[in-house]
């Protein structure tokens, strides 16, 4: 009872293909039982919206007249990276604006950064691209100023080394005073823990062992069309895992690409973190194929049985040490209060689960109405716990 | 708006006001004055005074309806402005990506989470305007109204 995605595809360009979200195929495996879902049900959706900071956009700006070779490049006074050919740049989420005061007013705003600039391109506000270059004999230029939108740019295309992370700390703060990071404002003596994963509606809990994401993989990225092109950066999968296959520490990672044209800032926007910096809040839906009751078995997890490690970040964490101070699970998580060494502790989320939960539902409609094609993976990602890895991995 | 009724014979008000005090009133026992003259308890929830000495003062007050008219009727002949609280910080719901870290702030509560949907909810009725969230929400989506 196999199927294969090529006839998954026909199926979903007839619109006869069955597609359920991760939170909708809980309640069917229960109500059905896995071997009647597996039959059944063709494709499952995905979703998370969060800050990812490893992201970013290459940018061709088109050229300049006459030619110029762009040696420093500024985007609403965002500096772009310009150590690539003459009018390509890559502006990156977590750039901070040039006189931004940083922290040197403690905590910092970081109002506007990179992310900021690429929410702007992708609502199509203007943008001020200001261009400094030594000149050359081919590219005589050495300065340029002007705006741009998203559509007099020659290409742009996100391009984002670490998104979409396969759980994720649960952070909290043993010190005496309140600590400002990148997982939110935490008070002092342990009185809140912020968590950031859409738990089980998130596109790597839902395929822990990779058995369909791969590189190739077509998805939902920002509101457009997207691919992933790699594991991410950080991508480790030699972690502890519940039965299902889950891992129970931060662990898988995807590096994605998409088209900015076509993306909503719905989707894709600007985050301020106080005392932090600036990032990206990006938003990604996976489908997954259902190729087999495995898959199934793995897309059918529920938050009681996904567990993220809490972690001190007044402490262990800036120091790496390692140390975690207990595990919850993400339906307690979502509660609004866990407990920790039998203290109650308030929880707030990072992740957006009602984003994640319409991204899962946009990606349905899209595959439903046979708008959105799933692709074969042309290389499964790596992951020592999946059955016959070393095998040629075509899943 | 929260008005209770004590057995219909009185009818009490608590009401969450912004004042604005112009500088030559702020050293003034003007609110004092509302407790003794007036018969109004109050709970200061902010006060600050500008570079220009101009005051502001957001006050809950809880009395009798009509010591409360009278006693707002006394601030406004001071010369004070006088604002109900509920305008102050509003919520920017294009902005708002309903994540939720917000609510890791919010002293009273006035932020919360709808088990049901996950989003996150602002009842203003709650919100005594200490502007926390203000800075601490990543797409900024809540904003001050002065």
């Amino acid at each position: 009872m196999a199927k294969t995605i090529a006839e998954i595809n026909e199926k979903i360009k007839k619109g006869e293909a069955v597609v359920v979200t991760a939170e909708e195929i809980i309640d069917l495996v229960e109500e059905k039982g896995a071997e009647e879902a597996a039959r059944s049900v063709d494709v499952i959706t995905t979703g998370t919206f969060g800050p990812m900071c490893s992201s970013g956009a290459f940018l061709n700006l088109g050229h300049a007249k006459p030619r110029m070779k762009i040696q420093r490049a500024w985007l609403n006074d965002v500096p772009a990276y310009s150590g690539i050919a003459a009018v390509d740049v890559y502006i990156g989420a977590a750039e901070t604006a040039e006189n931004d005061p940083l922290n040197e007013v403690f905590p910092g705003e970081f109002l506007y950064g990179g992310g900021h600039v690429i929410e702007d391109l992708v609502a199509g506000r203007k943008v001020r691209l200001r261009a400094e270059a030594y000149g050359t004999d081919c590219y005589p230029n050495r300065s340029w100023e002007k705006e741009v939108t998203l559509d007099d740019l020659a290409e742009a295309w996100l391009y984002n080394p670490r998104n979409a992370y396969q759980n994720y700390n649960v952070a909290v703060n043993l010190s005496d005073r309140v600590i400002y990071t990148y997982m939110g404002v935490l008070r002092p003596d342990l009185v809140n823990a912020n968590y950031c994963s859409a738990g089980q509606l998130s596109p790597l809990f839902n395929d822990p062992l990779f058995r369909t994401i791969g590189i190739g993989t077509r998805i939902f990225l920002g509101g457009g069309v997207g691919y992933v092109v790699g594991h991410g950066t950080q991508h480790h999968t030699d972690v502890p895992r519940s039965s299902s296959g889950a891992p129970s520490r931060p662990a898988g990672t995807l590096a994605v690409s998409g088209e900015l044209r076509g993306m909503d800032p719905r989707y894709i926007t600007g985050y301020s973190m106080l005392g932090y910096g600036s990032t990206l809040a990006v938003g990604l839906g996976i489908p997954i194929p259902v190729l087999d009751i495995e898959v199934l078995k793995a897309a059918a997890v529920r938050d009681e049985d996904l567990v993220a490690p809490v972690v001190d970040y007044s402490s262990d964490y800036p120091q790496g040490t390692g140390k975690i101070l207990g595990e919850v699970n993400y339906s307690q998580l979502k509660s609004g209060s866990i407990e920790i060494d039998g203290k109650e502790v308030d929880t707030s989320s990072l992740s957006s689960y009602p984003r994640a939960r319409e991204i899962a539902e946009i990606l349905k409609d899209w595959i439903s109405q046979g708008r959105f094609l799933l692709s074969q993976a042309v290389e499964l990602l790596p992951c020592e716990d999946r059955e016959g890895e070393g095998g040629e991995g075509d899943g | 708006m929260r008005i209770e009724r004590e057995k219909g014979v009185k009818a009490m008000v608590r009401r969450k006001i912004v004042l604005h005090f112009p500088h030559e009133q702020v050293d003034k026992p003007v609110v004092s004055k509302l407790v003794r003259d007036y018969n109004i308890d109050f709970n200061i929830l902010k006060a600050s005074i500008t570079p220009r000495e101009e005051g502001l003062l957001v006050l809950e007050l809880t009395g009798e309806e009509a010591d409360y008219k009278r006693g707002l009727e006394y601030l406004s002949s001071c010369g004070i402005s006088i604002q109900p609280l509920s305008q102050d910080i509003r919520r920017n719901e294009e902005r708002c990506t309903h994540c939720g870290i917000c609510t890791a702030v919010c002293p009273t509560l006035a932020l919360y989470i709808d088990p049901e949907s996950m989003e996150v909810r602002f009842d203003q009725e709650e919100c005594v305007a200490c502007e926390l969230c203000i800075k601490v929400c990543p797409p900024r989506a809540m904003e001050i109204q002065y």
